[in-house]
């Protein structure tokens, strides 16, 4: 990271906190995963051909009506409860005018001066310490459609409308500007992208689209009050976009701050292949929404029944089940933390430890071996060949001394491979442990003769050669040779 | 006997009895538009072929014992509805050529009944207007003086049901577009309570005002009408479910204890004297029938055009944001690029007083002004449905003219909006309020022009409103007379 005022030096939190404090807020759409629309029964299946995902509502031929889909405000109200937020019991739906070609209506149905949700908060980490970021306001909205263009680019070139994704519901979820650097802004994300991801909400893909985050940031002096001039930050496709495009406009601000000039209120678009924003619109060229209740849709009325059926069927959230891992397993903090850093690697631990019963041992390797796998081959673990049966029934080979744990790696490699049974995988490239004291007695009366100037070394007091005589055995029977019973064999002979 | 000018009661007993076919009293309507059409100017798409096609198969179900209380009866659509692959203009050039992919759910309804389409109603552009005069496709003449306008800005079905060019209509009410027409024209016209008939497939203007309603010879056929639209639709969120209740059974149902609000403000001045007189001698018609009648306050009536003048142009500047010339409709040659394609298409598809709405609208939601005028106007709102909550506590029903003056001549106002506004000023608190009103003839000017009376209900009250509607309408025959249109008076 480099230095906030040079750009060469390393030094960025300590300019930072001494001149200036960094304001941020983070605004989230997340595409929600039901199987209709938010306002007709079209699909939200993404993929299919341009077009065929849309009726005369999403449309907006003239004279359609939205109807609500309630599904859309349970996964909603999921959310907003995961995040402690308070619920409307009275909330509307306003629209959002403007004109844009993927918008077929001129307006996006949304939620304004009344939403569902406010006053809630998401917990993050940094640094080691805990803090809450304050969620502003949760509300349920639609997507637009998507424009593709011609690739001729030419003056004779079209743009072509697709609307299968018009309708699709959306919630925005809105930050207070309570974040302070960017890494926090990161942990923010990851952690509520966590929690709709357990809540089965939302399928939290940013390269994909249906997890997107735009950033509003400004700065102002340590100690002053009055909030400083923000820019508007898009088009930033991963956590780790979101994090560089932030520390950029931290520097482009200092920079301005630091010559005297103002920061200019605009959006700006940040350019991941050159590693800057550029200014995309002005405060001038921004839109005026004109906001309104939507007088087709009657307001959204949310009893307590409604809210408690919905509570009564929240799943463990992230941080719950990363406090019961440290209970339960008694696994550190940071293993419990990068076990349930997706509800899919916790059931696959949790599932492997069931099997297995060895909290420690199966941490190691799902932390070690495995994620380090997945991680090279950019696979989730949905993806993952080795099922937690296939793990646990090679690390009771293991333990009952079937194969060493040097081999197992190589064992776990052939199942990440092939998703083979270890059982049959060993049997078949013949890695069973080699336990036969005679046939060891034999392979190290060998080793010994071999080696006949190391032999009178030993003798003399260099003990330290045991190790080289083991690690020979273990050359010679390819790994397979009970460490144990090599170590003991050795020692009666040399210390004779 | 000239089969078009029965009534639907009329018609369904013949059809019923077998005296008639519904294919004759077809011909028979489509023989009348022949001959009048190219005075009225009542229809913007005529659907003889349809029509006809309907007839016969209306006839086939007629004849195997399922008639419907519309079966083989034929019926105007204003050209805002809806009909699959039936073209649907609202008056205006952007949509000159549409045709829409699917039915709204009051055109199911009729189809369900197999009544028979005669064609697609003039109308004012997007129901902006109350004259017809703004029409894209032209001018629709009054029957009774095809020099002065019909109303608008149903203005095509009011004047089709006037001239015989059908038997019944639909039309849509936002601000008095049924009940203004029907009153210059000397038909029945009813608006129902808001959420009474489904608005999808209705092209909206203002949706939080918009009503189809029935335009009629008489009250009996608009309960007709009414019982074939009305109830709950799923596919409109506003749509209320409330049982329909049988309106046309309960028609005949003694007025006397009936208890009729005067509304003072309504009275205090402005009034042709003709239509002053005619109201109050409906009053005391009523009252011989047996209802009691007094005075009531609506003491902020008189901010209910301005307050309509907000909230309708704020809600149609958004509802009309979707003719951009990307989906359907008129789109504008060889534009330079996006924003100019808009612009074009835009411009030269609208017409003038559509255009002036859309600005009124988009300023009045503009950041910076919504608090003083939207919200305001939301607020008035609220203040004279509250006025009319309180009428209602003392009174069944009230009655007012349903314009202040007959209709005017074309031209006379075209020049003057503020002036047009005001023609529905006693039409106009209903949508606001939500409630049911109906416009039934009630006497001529002197110049031989009908002359509307007005009842307002409460919500869900339409069966009151037409009970004392068909009470008045029995002890008199206003209803009867039709215009003239041979003598080829006016222009
Ligand atoms: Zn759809």
């Amino acid at each position: 990271m480099e230095c906030v005022s040079c750009g060469k030096c390393f030094q960025l939190e300590r300019v930072i906190n001494v001149e200036f404090e960094v304001i941020i807020g983070l605004e989230v759409h997340a595409q929600l995963l039901t199987k209709s629309k938010i306002f007709c029964s079209c699909s939200t299946v993404f993929g299919a051909e341009p077009n065929t995902h849309t009726c005369p509502v999403c449309l907006g031929m003239p004279g359609v009506l939205p109807v609500l889909n309630r599904k859309v405000v349970d996964f909603a109200l999921r959310v907003g409860l995961a995040v402690h937020c308070e619920i409307a019991h009275y909330s509307r739906f306003a629209r959002k005018n403007y004109f844009y070609p993927d918008l077929p209506k001129g307006y996006q149905i949304s939620q304004y001066e009344l939403p569902l949700a406010e006053h809630g908060y998401v917990e993050v980490t940094t640094n080691g310490k805990s803090k809450r970021i304050g969620v502003a306001r949760i509300h349920m909205e639609e997507d637009a459609g998507k424009l593709l263009h011609d690739e001729r680019m030419e003056a004779d070139s079209y743009s072509y409308v697709d609307l299968n994704r018009t309708g699709v519901p959306l919630i925005e979820i809105v930050s207070e500007p309570e974040i302070r650097t960017p890494e926090e802004a990161s942990e923010y994300l990851k952690n509520l992208r966590g929690i709709l991801q357990y809540l089965e909400v939302c399928d939290g893909n940013m390269e994909e689209g249906s997890f997107r985050c735009d950033a509003n940031i400004s700065l102002r002096p340590v100690g002053q009050q009055r909030l400083g001039t923000r820019t508007e930050l898009k088009n930033m496709n991963s956590f780790k976009n979101v994090q560089r495009a932030l520390e950029y406009e931290i520097r482009r601000q200092t920079n301005i701050l630091d010559d005297g000039s103002e920061v200019i209120q605009e959006t700006r678009l940040w350019d991941a292949a050159k590693g800057v924003t550029l200014s995309m619109r002005g405060k001038e060229e921004a839109h005026d929404y004109r906001y309104f209740p939507d007088p087709d849709l009657v307001p959204l009325i949310i009893d307590d029944d409604w809210i408690e059926v919905v509570r009564g069927s929240l799943p463990e959230l992230p941080q719950e089940k990363r406090d019961r891992f440290i209970k339960e397993y008694q696994v550190p903090e940071y293993d419990a933390e990068v076990l349930t850093s997706s509800k899919s690697l916790a059931d696959y631990y949790e599932e492997s430890v069931r099997l297995f019963p060895s909290p420690k041992v199966v941490s190691n390797w799902v932390m070690g071996e495995l994620l380090r796998r997945l991680k090279g081959d950019d696979r989730d673990i949905e993806d993952c060949p080795v099922t937690p049966r296939y793990l646990a029934k090679m690390l009771k080979m293991i333990e009952d001394g079937t194969i060493s744990g040097k081999i197992a790696k190589t064992v776990f490699e052939e199942m990440y491979l092939s998703g083979e049974d270890p059982e049959k995988l060993v049997r078949e490239k013949d890695l069973l442990q080699l336990t036969d004291e005679e046939e060891l007695d034999r392979i190290i009366e060998k080793v010994l003769s071999g080696n006949a100037t190391e032999v009178e070394d030993y003798k003399k007091g260099k003990s330290k050669l045991l190790g080289f005589f083991v690690g020979q055995v273990m050359k010679e029977t390819k790994g397979k040779a009970n460490p144990k019973l090599v170590n003991e064999i050795l020692r009666g002979r040399l210390d004779r | 006997m000239d089969l078009y000018r029965l009534k639907i009661h009329e018609l369904q007993e013949m059809l019923q009895r077998g005296e008639v076919r519904s294919r004759e009293v077809t011909e028979s309507v489509f023989r009348r538009i022949d001959d009048v059409e190219g005075k009225v100017g009542a229809f913007i798409t005529l659907m003889e072929t349809e029509g006809l096609e309907c007839a016969e198969l209306a006839d086939r179900r007629i004849e195997g014992g399922k008639q419907d209380g519309l079966t083989g009866i034929p019926l105007a659509i204003k050209d805002n509805m809806c009909m699959k692959g039936k073209r649907t203009t609202c008056g205006s050039r952007i949509l000159e050529s549409y045709k829409p992919p699917y039915d709204g759910t009051v055109i199911k309804s009729l189809e369900g009944h197999l009544s028979v389409p005669v064609g697609k109603t003039n109308m004012d552009e997007f129901a902006m207007g109350s004259s017809t005069e703004t029409s894209y496709f032209g001018i629709t003449r009054n029957p009774w003086d095809l020099g002065r306008i019909a109303g608008g800005s149903s203005g095509g079905s009011a004047s089709a049901v006037a001239a015989d060019e059908c038997i019944g209509a639909l039309g849509s009410d936002t601000g008095g577009s049924i009940r203004q027409p029907a009153a210059y024209c000397g038909v029945v016209g009813l608006k129902p309570t808001y959420g009474r008939v489904s608005r999808f497939g209705l092209v909206a203007f203002a949706s939080s005002l918009d009503q189809i309603g029935p335009l009629t010879k008489d009250v009996r056929d608009c309960a007709i009408l009414l019982t074939a639209i009305s109830g709950h639709d799923r596919l409109d969120s506003t749509s209320v479910d409330i049982a329909v209740e049988d309106y046309v059974n309960s028609l005949d149902r003694d007025i006397s204890g009936l208890r009729i609000g005067i509304p003072k403000e309504y009275f205090a001045g402005g009034i042709d004297p003709d239509v002053e007189k005619y109201v109050w001698d409906a009053v005391k018609e009523l009252e011989r029938l047996g209802a009691a009648y007094k005075e009531v306050s609506l003491s902020h009536s008189e901010y209910a055009i301005a307050a309509y003048y907000i909230i309708a142009p704020a809600e149609a500047s958004s509802n009309l944001a979707r003719y951009d010339g990307v989906k359907y409709g008129y789109r504008a040659s060889s534009p330079e690029g996006l924003l100019d394609m808009y612009a074009k298409t835009r411009s030269e598809g609208f017409g003038r007083e559509v255009k002036r709405r859309i600005m009124l609208g988009t300023y009045a939601l503009s950041a910076g002004y919504y608090d003083a005028y939207y919200k305001k106007a939301s607020q008035v709102r609220t203040l004279i449905a509250r006025d009319f909550d309180e009428a209602f506590k003392v009174c069944d029903l009230l009655l007012t003219p349903t314009v202040p003056a007959p209709a005017f001549k074309i031209g006379e106002k075209t020049g003057d909006p503020l002036q047009m506004y005001f023609t529905d000023i006693f039409t106009v608190p209903a949508n606001l309020v939500g409630i049911p009103g109906i416009s039934v003839p009630c006497g001529f000017s002197k110049d031989g022009l009908p002359i509307g009376l007005q009842l307002l209900g409460r919500h869900f009250d339409e069966a009151t409103l037409l009970q004392a509607a068909y009470a008045f309408e029995q002890h008199t025959d206003y209803h009867l007379r039709r215009p003239s249109l041979d003598a080829g008076r006016g222009k």
